[in-house]
């Protein structure tokens, strides 16, 4: 009904279109207080209007004050009474509609929850889907696959300042702060790639640090995750071999991992199956070999402050480097 | 007995009176030139937090304007991205520290309080002098600063660790540290002046019972200022140490907390809005008042509903904490106070449209921007209540929705009252009428430009945009909203210009004002427009809430005092019965010298901790100056009483 | 009038004074970004006098020495120097200079890598960045102005502040007394 209220707008990132219980409860209560605030307000201020506009004097002369007796001010004392035991009923209604959903947002089983470690960087986030068997562990960024209807624990730290993680379709932000670990519990119920953005002022390219969460059915999200896990494969063509060769030559190497090749830093995203992601730089351009080639020569052009330096290379090596990380799929 | 009845002018006078006046003008009057940094009367102390806050109103707004202007085109490259940083963090802090608090409860207070209690200056006016220049040199510093692209970058409260050593490279936070001790200082001396005056100064017979709603709303606040101020003091004073002195404070490594320091600042940041707001209220209540030409109704629910949001506002901090992750108890037990702090704020606003409806109501320019106050303040009490459910607000949090609510509350619950203050107030303090047509004019732009700027906010905020990005992407379908925002602060910008059109005409053109055009019932219209140097030719007693209005048909004056001498009257705390006397100082240049020694010391501090402990020895040598008894009045006082005594 | 002539020159000094510390160049351009190779350690050269770069703005921005001391840990230059003690490596925050503390000796030391285990960091670093770990480098041992050299870090404390660190003095740039009677 919110929505029917707020003309013609998307449905992504946005608390207004839940796409599980975590927002759709929040939603609910966000209702509730919708319409008795408006209600309320509309109300007082029509008396307000009604009276100024009874009561006014003329514009010309100050009229002398009026006396007031008890006698005078008795109708007055019961409609501000009566006024103030509505408020506080409204106001306990609201309050309790916000204890109960808060009481059921804190109720999602953390049990049988499915845990994903969200790592809060300058300006991007790196994700990691811990196993019990350590070589499976899958290390990714910006980009979350979800299975559908499944409870998820978004287990999540800042490694530097203070972030906050905030997907507004399926559940309400959490801070993620150095020197805490925290938990937030989250379903989605609709497949679809629905964003979400840092909510916590960070730093230079705090507007530049979006991610998504890709909610699939498990069958898919499982492929997925076992993709995610393996080694890159080693290039086969001329032209991807000696991309290689420049990932491994130049600074790429200083701050990326792609698992199955020499490089194993960890200051910037992991970049094993960096084809496999829809978006580039945390979720500001679409991944593709224009964009990528762009961020590659010159990050700071496009995310001015963020932590990729420019990089200087010949045409040809762009283009042979390009190749080999599309093959990372 | 010579009665308190407004005096026109001083044609109006009798020949004994006009000797009277003449001899207080030449006991009171303020030194020129060079004498301008000798002042300690609170008026001219007051028209300078008045005149310097709006200045830094004006700054702030300019500063808005550059980041409209940003957000006005996705991936607009108009500011880049440090400027745009630094502007919303000046935009902020200078409205929350350089002009709300000096306007609204330094200003305000300090002119029209000593005004209002009948009494001849405010409490310890040395103090109120360093005051005043402690928060010129502390926003001159901040803008000096900001000009030499140091201005602070890291949001107005400044979170560590991204305000810490580690993010925050460079001067910047340091100087946003020292702004807060600069302004924090000052506020802290205005507020126990403030609750000196009212609880000692007060005309006899103005009981606790008959202070105006003003004066209660002022020291309500002063109470709230001394009690808030000394968190964001700490809280600011750890930063800077853990930036210049290798403390710990906020090291989560070493056993620090990140979270040590939002506790600290919004122990104080939550107060600060109610200080904020409180005095709005008390000029509300004064304007309903005068212009229903009755005694307000309610009284005593207005000011128990004052002292109640006084207290309740100190429990409601960690509502701007919600999304870090406390333990539900605790986030419910901050909604349910965030939520019933709505009821003694719901109990002013009916007792005043309940006065408005028992009344008759006069719609002068004040009068408008009162009900432009219960329009906006009261859309931003409701969007509160959004913010105040911990569900709710896990969702609106650090978007453009809870930018919408606070710009609602603030320029509703502050700006609003402030224009109608001016309005009302302007006659008083300069003896001029201001035009009502530019008056309705301004008010009209002002109202529908805010509206058009602030209300699309709500609903940007509510499809996603979080706050403080310098741009965003263009298809997130927020651009119509962003650039009907910015097409209305040019609304906003103009109603300003208008303001200061109407303020520099009416202070040349204007028609006379007398000493009551509004024909209002509190005690600083008793006294000339603008009022002398003395206050009040004949110090007044009091009958009624509403001094004039009730004032008997033979209502008695002060007498007694020495007039050779700035002499006042202290008066007992609850009933106001006279008590005793003393001398007020005169102009001296003692604050001024101590504040310029203050500042050398806060600012060196900011480069190295020398600075503290070496910059205390100019301030210790002009303290002792400041301090040094004066032999003279005391012998000369004492002479004076062995010989009324005989 | 006067004194608002007399104000406004006073800011404009301001101005120009407090710049260099807040100064922060996110995009170096060409020329500071193509991969570290190499600099000329003075001026002589066939052909004629060549310009020695001059170091003076990496050393002056708060910014770019706290971006050399992020990428002191990104780049694991702890893992042989600590944090500034040495251990597989010398220590760099005494007054003792194997290869020299001017700047253009430090960008070399890193660029071309040294005997005995220094990596050689050529064409893997842009110029830039390079120029920030010098400066960085330069601050461990007390050479930067204090309110340019990093505060403490976030972290487990080891050692005091760059900007607290009392100032060394490297041999090769402290000037040597002449002893009497020596030619």
């Amino acid at each position: 009904m919110i929505i029917a209220a707020v003309p013609g707008f998307p449905g992504n990132q946005t608390s207004l279109n839940p796409v599980g219980p975590g927002a759709g409860r929040i939603e609910g209560e966000f209702a509730l207080i919708f319409w008795i605030t408006a209600i309320v307000y509309c109300l007082v201020l029509i008396a307000l209007i009604v009276y100024v506009a009874r009561r006014r004097h003329s514009m010309s002369d100050i009229p002398e004050p009026m006396p007031t007796t008890p006698q005078s001010d008795r109708w007055a004392k019961v409609a501000v009474s009566g006024a103030m035991v509505v408020t506080v009923l409204l106001l306990f209604t609201m309050m309790i509609g916000s204890f109960v959903t808060g009481h059921a947002l804190g109720n999602m089983n953390r049990q049988t929850a499915y845990t994903i470690d969200v790592y809060a960087h300058q300006w991007w986030w790196e994700v990691q889907y811990p196993n019990d068997e350590p070589y499976k562990t899958v290390v990714t960024a910006n980009e979350i696959h979800v299975p559908l209807g499944v409870q998820l624990r978004i287990h999540g730290t800042s490694r530097d300042v203070i972030h906050s993680f905030w997907a507004p379709n399926v559940q309400g932000k959490r801070d993620l702060m150095p020197g805490y670990d925290t938990d937030v519990m989250m379903q989605i119920d609709q497949p679809g790639r629905w964003r979400g953005q840092c909510a916590e002022y960070c730093g230079e390219q705090h507007a530049h640090m979006s991610f998504y969460m890709v909610a699939e059915p498990n069958h898919q999200f499982q492929q997925w995750l076992e993709q995610q896990a393996q080694s890159s494969i080693a290039p086969s063509t001329p032209q991807t071999v000696h991309g290689q060769q420049v990932f491994l030559s130049h600074a790429c190497v200083m701050c990326h991992t792609i698992r199955g090749t020499p490089a194993g830093s960890r200051v910037g995203p992991d970049l094993t199956h960096l084809a496999s992601r829809a978006t580039i730089a945390a979720g500001l351009l679409p991944n593709t070999i224009g964009n990528l080639g762009g961020w590659i020569l010159n990050a700071q052009a496009l995310k001015p402050g963020c932590s990729m330096p420019p990089n200087q290379m010949t045409g040809s090596d762009l283009q042979d480097l390009l190749a080999y990380l599309g093959t990372l799929k | 007995m010579i009665t308190t009845t407004a005096i026109e002018s001083t044609a109006e006078l009798t020949d004994q009176e006009r000797l009277q006046a003449a001899r207080l003008e030449s006991v009171w009057r303020e030194p020129r030139g060079w004498g301008w940094f000798k002042a300690v009367h609170h008026t001219t102390i007051g028209k300078r937090y008045a005149v310097t806050a709006f200045v830094f109103f004006g700054l702030a707004g300019l500063l808005a304007g550059g980041m409209r202007l940003q957000l006005a085109f996705p991936e607009a490259h108009i500011l880049s991205n440090d400027l745009y940083n630094q502007f919303f963090t000046m935009h902020g802090s200078t409205m929350m520290f350089l002009f709300a608090v000096p306007m609204m409860f330094e200003a305000l207070s300090v002119y029209l309080v000593p005004l209002m209690v009948g009494t001849r200056n405010i409490a310890f006016p040395r103090l109120n002098a360093y005051s005043y220049y402690l928060y010129l040199f502390g926003g001159l510093m901040f803008y000096v600063a900001f000009l030499c692209n140091t201005g602070a970058d890291r949001g107005w409260f400044s979170y560590v660790p991204l305000a810490g050593p580690d993010y925050g490279p460079g001067k910047r936070p340091d100087f946003w540290a020292q702004l807060i001790t600069f302004t924090e200082v000052s506020g802290l001396a205005v507020a126990v002046e403030i609750v000196v005056t009212v609880f000692k100064l007060r005309a006899p017979g103005m009981s606790l019972n008959r202070i105006p709603i003003f004066v209660w709303g002022q020291v309500v606040t002063a109470f709230m200022v001394i009690f808030s101020l000394p968190g964001v003091v700490l809280s600011s004073t750890m930063l800077l140490l853990d930036r210049t002195c290798n403390t710990q404070f906020f090291n989560p490594a070493v056993g620090g907390d990140v979270l040590l320091f939002q506790h600290l600042f919004w122990w104080f940041g939550h107060p600060e809005v109610y200080i904020i707001f409180i005095p709005g209220t008390a000029v509300i209540s004064t304007i309903v008042t005068t212009f229903s030409r009755r005694h307000v109704f309610g009284y005593l629910v207005l000011v128990l509903s004052l002292v109640a949001t006084g207290f309740m506002a100190f429990g409601l901090w960690v509502h701007h904490m919600f999304a870090t992750g406390i333990p539900q108890i605790a986030e419910s037990y901050f909604t349910a106070a965030s939520m019933m702090i709505a009821i003694p704020t719901g109990a002013q606003i009916f007792c005043w449209i309940a006065t408005l409806a028992t009344g008759k109501v006069v719609l002068k320019t004040p009068m408008w921007w009162a009900i432009g106050f219960f329009f906006v303040f009261i859309m931003g009490g409701m969007t509160g209540i959004f913010v105040a459910s911990v569900p709710v607000d896990l969702q609106v949090h650090d978007t453009y929705f809870v930018v919408a609510h606070f710009h609602y509350v603030l320029i509703g619950g502050a700006v609003f009252p402030l224009f109608g203050a001016i309005a009302y107030w302007f006659p008083k303090v300069t003896g001029r009428m201001m035009s009502e047509k530019l008056g309705q004019a301004t008010f009209w732009l002002f109202f529908i430009g805010f509206n058009i700027t602030f209300f699309p906010m709500h609903l940007v905020g509510l499809r996603g945009m979080p706050r403080r990005v310098y741009t965003y992407p263009a298809n997130m379908g927020w651009t119509t909203l962003n650039q009907i925002e910015s097409l209305g602060y040019v609304l906003l910008f103009i109603a300003v210009c208008l303001l200061l059109v109407n303020v520099s005409r009416s202070l040349r053109h204007g028609a006379p004002a007398g000493s009551n055009p509004w024909k209002a019932g509190t005690l600083e219209w008793a006294t000339m427009s603008p009022p002398p140097h003395y206050n009040f030719l004949h110090l007044p007693t009091v009958n009624g809430r509403e001094a004039l209005w009730d004032a008997a048909p033979n209502q008695p004056v002060v007498v007694g005092l020495d007039e050779d001498v700035r002499s006042f009257l202290m008066t007992r705390s609850l009933d106001a019965e006279p008590d005793t006397r003393d001398e007020f100082p005169r102009p001296t240049i003692w604050p001024f010298l101590a504040a310029v020694a203050t500042s050398i010391a806060f600012i060196a501090s900011i480069f190295t901790p020398w600075g503290i402990t070496l910059g205390a020895i100019p301030v210790a040598i002009t303290m002792i100056g400041w301090f040094w008894p004066d032999r003279q009045p005391a012998e000369h006082r004492r002479t004076r009483e062995i010989w009324q005594s005989e | 009038m006067k004194s608002l002539i007399a104000i406004a020159g006073l800011l404009c000094v301001c101005a120009f004074a407090g710049c260099k510390r807040e100064q922060r160049v996110f995009d170096p351009g060409s020329s500071g970004s193509q991969p570290a190779n190499g600099v000329a350690l003075n001026e002589v050269h066939a052909g004629g006098p060549i310009q020695v770069p001059d170091q003076g703005p990496y050393e002056e921005s708060a910014y770019a020495v706290g971006e050399g001391k992020r990428l002191f840990s990104a780049f694991n230059c702890v893992g042989c120097h600590n944090h500034g003690g040495g251990g597989i490596g010398p220590a760099l925050m005494d007054a003792k200079w194997i290869y020299g503390s001017h700047p253009q000796q430090i960008y070399s030391s890193i660029v071309q890598g040294r005997p005995d285990g220094m990596p050689s960091f050529a064409g893997k670093i842009p110029d830039y960045q390079v120029w920030e770990l010098v400066a960085y480098v330069r601050s461990m041992s007390g050479q930067l102005p204090t309110d340019v050299a990093p505060g403490r870090s976030d972290e487990i404390q080891v050692k005091k502040a760059e900007q607290a660190k009392k100032k060394e003095h490297p041999p090769d740039e402290t000037p040597q007394k002449i002893q009497k009677g020596q030619p």
